[in-house]
């Protein structure tokens, strides 16, 4: 029993013991795949766990999405049609009452998840895709190309964003692709930099160094070997970013510069809470939705959280 | 130092003209202002001319090096709406925003600078726990919500402070109603500007607390109290200073929609009612102001880095 025991201890801590060779092992050769990598997202999984409020989050998360992806399933009516009573409060046919024409909040929240979800991943990609090349380019090649790439990241940064996306959004007149658009391409300047600064340690390790020497493709050299090694902070940025994008989303709309109606989004549903009577009286027409971006940016900053901790390859708890 | 500063502003300038060629080139987008001209009782040839007058004739670059020029005697242009200089627009406007950017900015200093410190000196306590979880819910509440929020309880439902403007109508004002008035929109952006500070300055603090320098200091026991105050304190202005940098271009962008819906009289009220009048010159008036004040405020954080931090190597 007690040998047992110690076997279990024993194993635990060579488990440990390996994942932190393998966080060294991911930092510098990600080359040999093999079963390393399984048990690196293993150890990335244990660590994240740790973290109760964002294991919490990931299933609040999981089961928003299900929601907003079945939301023609479960919807108890159509988002658009005039379905009951105007402005009527929440009863039994209508769990959260129904809007100022007569449709079903409860559906128009659902398809409104959908809608901003959507916003958000696609804007999050575009940007992500973006910086991660520039960033690829100025730290890999440097000089010229680096401080081109580099000034110009420092004039998008200098605008405040919410205005150049107002500006964007009042010229390419507002509108679901537009929104995403304007969006992915305003937010790409914190990952650029973020690329840049890790290619520029990654060029000085050796096994970098090594490719070079031996003659590999620069596709190679930027993609399979160099890319791998910074997916990890991309991918908590990235999060940051979709928080961002959907939090932008919500306010463009909210102001009647994003999504525009009839299509529901959770921003352009508390663009009625503008109006006195709804703001005072109708308090089901806009806590509802305000609530929900709470809720789904704040698992995705937790979710980001402990995925920075559970990433880090020096993060020792 | 000098010369490290010398060199800040060399590489600030190739920024600084970037930026107005973004904002000019934004403006040609927009459309051109002929296109108010336009109409049943304007003739071609007057719009020809108007064109000729307005120099529009020429090639694109010769229009932005005129444009350029005006800019540095000060003329941003006019108003498409009202007709007023951008310059005087903007100059009326911009008191009422400085002050509520100015008072949120201490406010949400001073919840997170000393919340920051104690959530990374009591690292993984139960009160870093709800520091960093508050910090988070002040980052991800939408700043707008929070207004309608707060709007709805100390307006509507208690009745302690007003809804929206800079002073009571009909009222001489006075400091007193004016701070009423900025009660509920300083909450909202210090609010949402201290969630991410206070998990900034945290990690900063923790980085500075495993420095070799404060083992050192500990080991010399000359107490847990002193060893905060005396060395580590002193090396968190760095990150303060970052934080500050970091709040002016949120500042900027927050005060546009908070004024929006508190009807606060300054800079953002005016470029959200010149957004939906598709009032460019304004706009993009608002939109170069602010893209310098930024660049400015990096400028001054480099430099001030380099004062506070002795380590950082000026080449």
């Amino acid at each position: 029993m007690k040998l047992n025991n110690m076997h279990k201890i024993f194993r635990k801590k060579s488990a440990m013991a390996v994942s932190v060779i393998e966080g060294y092992d991911a930092e510098n050769d990600r080359t040999q795949k093999d079963i390393s990598d399984e048990s690196y997202w293993q150890t990335v999984f244990r660590r994240f766990k740790r973290h109760h409020l964002a294991t919490v989050s990931l299933v609040v998360l999981g089961i928003i999405v299900l929601a907003a992806l079945l939301a023609p399933v479960i919807a108890p009516y159509d988002p658009n049609d005039i379905a009951g009573p105007f402005a009527g409060a929440p009863s039994k046919d209508f769990w959260l009452g129904t809007d100022q024409i007569g449709r079903d909040v409860l559906s128009r929240l659902l398809y409104a998840t959908r809608i901003s979800l959507l916003v958000g991943v696609m804007a999050t990609v575009i940007s992500t895709v973006i910086g991660v090349i520039l960033g690829l380019i100025a730290g890999y090649f440097g000089g010229v190309a680096d401080m081109i790439i580099m000034r110009f990241t420092d004039m998008v940064m200098s605008f405040p964003y919410i205005l150049l996306v107002l500006v964007a959004a009042a010229i390419f007149k507002p509108g679901l692709w537009n929104i995403i658009l304007i969006l992915g391409f305003v937010d790409w300047p914190g990952i650029a930099r973020l690329v840049r600064g890790n290619v520029l340690n990654l060029r000085e390790t050796n096994f970098v160094k090594g490719n070079i020497v031996a003659g590999m493709p620069l596709r190679h050299i930027l993609f399979s070997e160099i890319l791998p090694n910074t997916v990890a902070p991309i991918l908590v940025y990235a999060t940051s970013v979709l928080a961002l994008s959907i939090l932008d989303e919500a306010a463009l709309s909210f102001l009647g510069q994003g999504v525009q109606p009839p299509t529901a989004s959770l921003g352009n549903m508390l663009n009625g809470a503008q109006s006195l009577t709804v703001l005072t009286t109708q308090p089901w027409l806009w806590i509802p939705p305000g609530l929900l971006i709470v809720v789904v940016v704040m698992a995705i900053n937790f979710i980001g959280d402990a995925l920075r901790d559970a990433l880090d390859p020096n993060s020792g708890r | 130092m000098g010369k490290y500063i010398l060199k800040r502003i060399l590489i600030a300038l190739p920024v600084l003209i970037g930026i107005t060629i973004i904002d000019y080139v934004i403006m040609c987008l927009a459309g051109s202002p002929l296109e108010m001209l336009q109409g049943p009782r304007v003739s071609e040839a007057a719009v020809e001319a108007k064109r000729i007058a307005l120099g529009l004739d020429q090639p694109v670059y010769v229009q932005y090096f005129v444009w350029l020029g005006q800019l540095l005697h000060g003329n941003l242009g006019y108003s498409m709406k009202s007709y007023q200089s951008v310059s005087s627009l903007i100059g009326s406007h911009i008191g009422p925003t400085l002050l509520l950017m100015g008072v949120s900015l201490i406010v949400s200093l001073i919840m997170a600078v000393p919340a920051g410190i104690y959530s990374a000196i009591h690292q993984y306590s139960k009160g870093d726990y709800a520091v960093v979880t508050a910090s988070f819910l002040g980052s991800s509440v939408p700043g707008f919500f929070l207004s309608l929020l707060l709007i709805y309880i100390f307006t509507v439902r208690l009745g302690w402070l007003p809804s929206g403007g800079m002073t009571t109508l009909g009222t001489e004002g006075g400091a007193s109603d004016v701070a009423r008035h900025m009660v509920m929109p300083v909450i909202v952006l210090a609010f949402s500007m201290a969630g991410s500070n206070i998990r900034y300055i945290r990690s900063a603090m923790l980085e500075i607390l495993q420095q070799d320098y404060l083992r050192t200091a500990r080991a010399k026991g000359i107490g847990r109290f002193r060893v905060i105050n005396k060395h580590a304190l002193r090396n968190a202005l760095v990150p303060i200073i970052t934080v500050i940098g970091m709040e002016i271009p949120v500042l900027f962008g927050g005060a546009v929609i908070i004024e929006q819906i508190f009807s606060w009289p300054g800079l953002g009220l005016m470029t959200m009612s010149a957004i939906s009048n598709r009032d460019y010159p304004v706009i993009m008036g608002v939109c170069l102001l602010s893209a310098i004040v930024v660049l400015v405020a990096n400028l001054i954080t480099d430099i001030l880095y380099a004062l506070v931090d002795p380590t950082i190597q000026l080449d």
